[in-house]
């Protein structure tokens, strides 16, 4: 049933400044086909939604919707021509304050032609028609705010689907949902494709992508890096094109754990994820990796005290360990670098000195007064056995570069010894130098503790770990020697196809 | 690399790096406020009569001394990202309640004074924790909480003002009287220089100011807070309890403020209902200049202390060269319009 494409991209083309976010990417959607788009952190799929709803300009390439030209000036435009975003934030595509009916009809009260003044029974008239069409069981009268993610979910839908579009364009609207609501979400998409919608739905969810994909596309480095349209889809290969395969297992001496540090027995970490357990020895560097959302940033902040697990218990060197704040973990010698630095990590208003010595003030201070001098001498020191290129160690954070800001976060919890240092995407947004420069540091100051990187990027994973955990659903489903690696298996077992392991 | 390996060494070993030059601008940001008070001393000095003396700059001080207090206190909020509208009445309300216990119910200097720090302690723990665990805005918390102490204040003595000797709502005359000691705190003076000289809140603003100073700039507990102020959940993560930081900043500035309380009831003698109006005002806007001093562009006590100075020596300024009280609030608005330019449009700092 090979129907001719509703929706054509051509060599689309984006830029911001020197950054090439989209390299000509190529795209059809078809009637009545769910086309799923899979693309790692930065691959450009939020650029291309953007493009396509009108938000932002395309620099180069060709888009048709239905044979004619499609080129959005404003979101409002691409619904009127029929091409319709449901964002990622679903608060982005409903009004909190506003109750269901208000919500479903709010394009019509602001359009062109919108009357002055409407009248609140045909507005419910209008919205109870809107939710009939989509089977949409939810209290007209009911406040945004009162209903649950699914259930705005299924209203911020519902209302995009009022226009009744050609396209519609769902991106990762599953992030934030339960599977039971997710599965609503599923059936509520099954019934549009059986009318004839071209769906792109963009997801890293294997679950989701098994359930509903027609066809995957996988995008990577603003390119498309495979088409998977033959039945049955091939989700190995669409994982791997979209990780890309420019797997080279390390050049590194793969280093054996000595003596058990931490661990973790049939840790839990949300009500309906299986447990597993998790051994960390000292002198290893563990790099855990499987696609975002997986339960990485979680089980990090689960081992760092930030939340507690549904069930199980951890140990550190044989005592219980079972940290109910950052600050005893911190004082149990378990560290933690955090993903995104700008959110989690710096201190903007401290300079380079003051951003290190944050978390052990404490034990540089007499009787609560802070040495400067002693800060920094360790701010120094770290500068110079990581690299960090400053003028000094008073500068501002915001004068240095994404991969010289990672230096001094990292810096920061290499000052003092720790049991087990956790880094949580120590290399987002990090220069391929500085890159080096870090997983160098890490593996040689290795010795006496545990550590652990959490990555979504393979090659990552191979350039610094002895061993490599694969996450999926929140539970651990594989662990690979990073030596003689079967890249298949880790592929299969990051794309969900896996085997409990003990 | 090579390159950036030598420059790092340099940096790393001390040696001697490019010198850093101030542009002009860097200058006016850094030092334009400090420069415009000195102008400002200079011009009155020259144009009036008696205001190089010892007498008028102790005078100065003095009218900026209760203000200065509470804006030390509420300069303890900012840091951490807060806010408090409270201080104000909770000044006034300590005010009334040390009244309250000398003159109706006969108390001691002692027990008033504790009466009032006590206030100050409670209505910070308060304000902190409908802030941190009852997630109220610190504007709309400390709001809330300055109408409810504005009230409160009044509801003992039914509405009226506490003199020595009142008539009671219920016809009896009070018997109690403000102990001297306790007046002492607004009357006495200190000799320096001249005899009696220095006045206890003049002595009493500048022990705080030492105090709040060294604690936000040298210890590891203010350091904290401006991290809480800054990235709250970077300081989460690296082992700061948050929350606890939030209420003692609540707590010190309801201290402070009450502490300004007792200085007020000793100046004047009476509890009285219409007094210390203009209080959170002036002593918000002295906090806020204080971003501008020193092109901090944050809270800082040292930029407080100043941004109160430039207040009291302007307007005192203003007074000798006959400005009538009235323009007294414009000129202050003023004032502050433009320390808050400086701030935010000048300094770059904040990206």
């Amino acid at each position: 049933m090979v129907q001719e494409a509703v929706f054509r991209i051509e060599g689309l083309r984006k830029s911001f400044g020197p950054n090439q976010v989209l390299g000509g990417v190529d795209l059809e959607l078809r009637a009545g086909v769910i086309t799923v788009l899979m693309g790692a952190n930065g691959a450009g799929k939020s650029t291309l939604v953007r493009i396509v709803s009108g938000v932002y300009d395309r620099d180069a390439g060709r888009i048709t919707l239905a044979g004619q030209v499609f080129s959005p000036s404003s979101p409002a435009e691409a619904i009127r021509a029929g091409v319709v975003t449901v964002h990622q934030n679903i608060n982005d595509g409903v009004v909190a304050d506003l109750d269901v009916a208000t919500n479903l009809t709010l394009d019509r009260l602001n359009g062109r032609g919108a009357p002055l003044v409407f009248n609140p029974r045909r507005v419910r008239r209008e919205a109870a028609a809107v939710a009939a069409r989509m089977g949409l069981s939810i209290d007209l009268t009911a406040r945004i705010s009162d209903l649950s993610l699914a259930d705005r979910q299924m209203v911020a839908i519902a209302r995009a689907m009022a226009h009744e579009p050609k396209v519609l364009i769902l991106d990762e609207p599953t992030s934030s949902l339960s599977s039971a609501e997710a599965e609503r979400l599923f059936q509520v998409v099954e019934r549009l494709r059986a009318r004839g919608v071209a769906i792109l739905y963009i997801s890293h969810r294997m679950s989701d992508i098994r359930r509903l994909a027609d066809t995957i596309v996988s995008l990577r480095d603003g390119r498309i890096s495979g088409i998977f349209e033959d039945q049955p889809l091939d989700y190995e290969g669409a994982v791997n094109a979209m990780l890309g395969k420019k797997i080279s297992a390390g050049d590194i001496s793969v280093r054996a754990a000595t003596a058990p540090v931490l661990h973790a027995a049939n840790l839990q970490l949300t009500p309906t994820s299986r447990p597993f357990s998790l051994t960390l020895g000292g002198g290893e560097v563990v790099a855990i990796t499987g696609l975002v959302g997986v339960g990485k940033t979680a089980l990090a902040e689960t081992l760092f005290g930030v939340r507690a697990p549904v069930s199980g218990g951890m140990t550190l060197d044989g005592a219980d360990y079972a940290p109910r704040s950052t600050r005893q973990a911190i004082e149990r010698g378990v560290f933690l670098v955090a993903k995104d630095r700008g959110e989690n990590g710096i201190v903007p208003g401290f300079n380079i000195y003051e951003n290190i010595s944050l978390p052990f003030l404490k034990r540089i201070s007499n009787f609560g007064i802070t040495s400067r001098r002693s800060e920094r001498d360790l701010a120094r020191t770290q500068i110079a056995s990581l690299g960090v290129v400053c003028r000094s160690e008073r500068d501002e954070m915001s004068t240095l570069s994404g991969g010289n800001q990672q230096k001094v976060m990292v810096g920061r919890w290499l000052t003092q010894a720790s049991r087990v240092l956790i880094l949580d995407e120590p290399f987002q947004g990090v220069d391929i130098s500085a890159r080096r420069d870090l997983a160098a540091k890490l593996r040689a100051s290795a010795i006496g503790r545990a550590t652990l990187v959490f990555v979504t990027e393979l090659d990552e994973a191979f350039e610094i770990a002895d061993r490599i955990l694969v996450m999926s659903e929140h539970t651990l489903v594989g662990e690979h020697r990073n030596a003689d690696i079967n890249v298949d298996k880790l592929l299969a077992e990051i794309a969900g196809q896996h085997q409990m392991v003990g | 690399m090579n390159l950036e390996q030598t420059k790092t060494l340099n940096a790393a070993t001390g040696a001697p790096h490019p010198v850093h030059k101030l542009t002009i601008r860097e200058l006016a940001i850094k030092y334009g406020f400090l420069v415009l008070l000195l102008g400002l001393i200079l011009f009155f000095c020259a144009f009036t009569n008696g205001f190089a003396s010892p007498q008028s700059a102790v005078f100065i001080l003095q009218s900026v001394a209760i203000t200065g207090i509470l804006a030390l206190g509420v300069t303890a909020t900012l840091v951490v990202g807060g806010f408090d509208l409270s201080i104000g009445s909770v000044a006034t309300t300590a005010m009334m309640a040390s009244s309250y216990v000398m003159v109706v119910m006969g108390g001691d200097a002692f027990t008033a004074m504790l009466v009032c720090i006590l206030i100050g302690v409670v209505v910070g723990l308060i304000n902190g924790f409908l802030i941190v665990y009852m997630r109220v805005p610190d504007l709309l918390a400390t709001l809330g909480m300055m109408f409810l102490l504005v009230g409160l204040q009044r509801i003992p003595t039914e509405g009226r003002s506490i003199a020595t000797g009142m008539t009671m709502p219920d016809g009896s005359v009070a018997s109690g009287t403000f102990s001297p000691a306790f007046l002492a705190l607004g009357r006495h003076r200190f000799d320096f220089v001249l005899p009696n000289l220095v006045p206890v809140s003049v002595v009493v603003l500048i022990l705080l100011a030492i105090v709040i100073w060294f604690f936000l700039e040298y210890t590891r507990f203010g350091r904290m807070m401006y991290a809480v102020g800054s990235n709250e959940r970077a300081a989460q993560l690296a082992g700061a309890p948050v929350n606890a930081y939030k209420i003692s900043a609540y707590v010190i500035s309801g201290v402070f403020a009450s502490i300004g309380g007792i200085l007020l009831a000793a100046r004047l003698g009476r509890g009285d209902i219409a007094s210390g109006n203009n209080l959170l005002l002036d002593s918000v806007a002295a906090a806020l200049i204080g971003f501008a001093v020193l092109g901090a562009a944050k809270p800082n006590a040292f930029g407080t202390a100043i941004g109160a100075l430039f207040v009291g020596v302007l307007l005192q300024g203003l007074t000798m060269m006959n400005a009538p009280y009235y323009t007294q609030d414009f000129v202050k608005g003023g004032v502050l319009v433009i320390a808050l330019v400086f701030t935010f449009a000048l300094s770059q700092r904040r990206r």
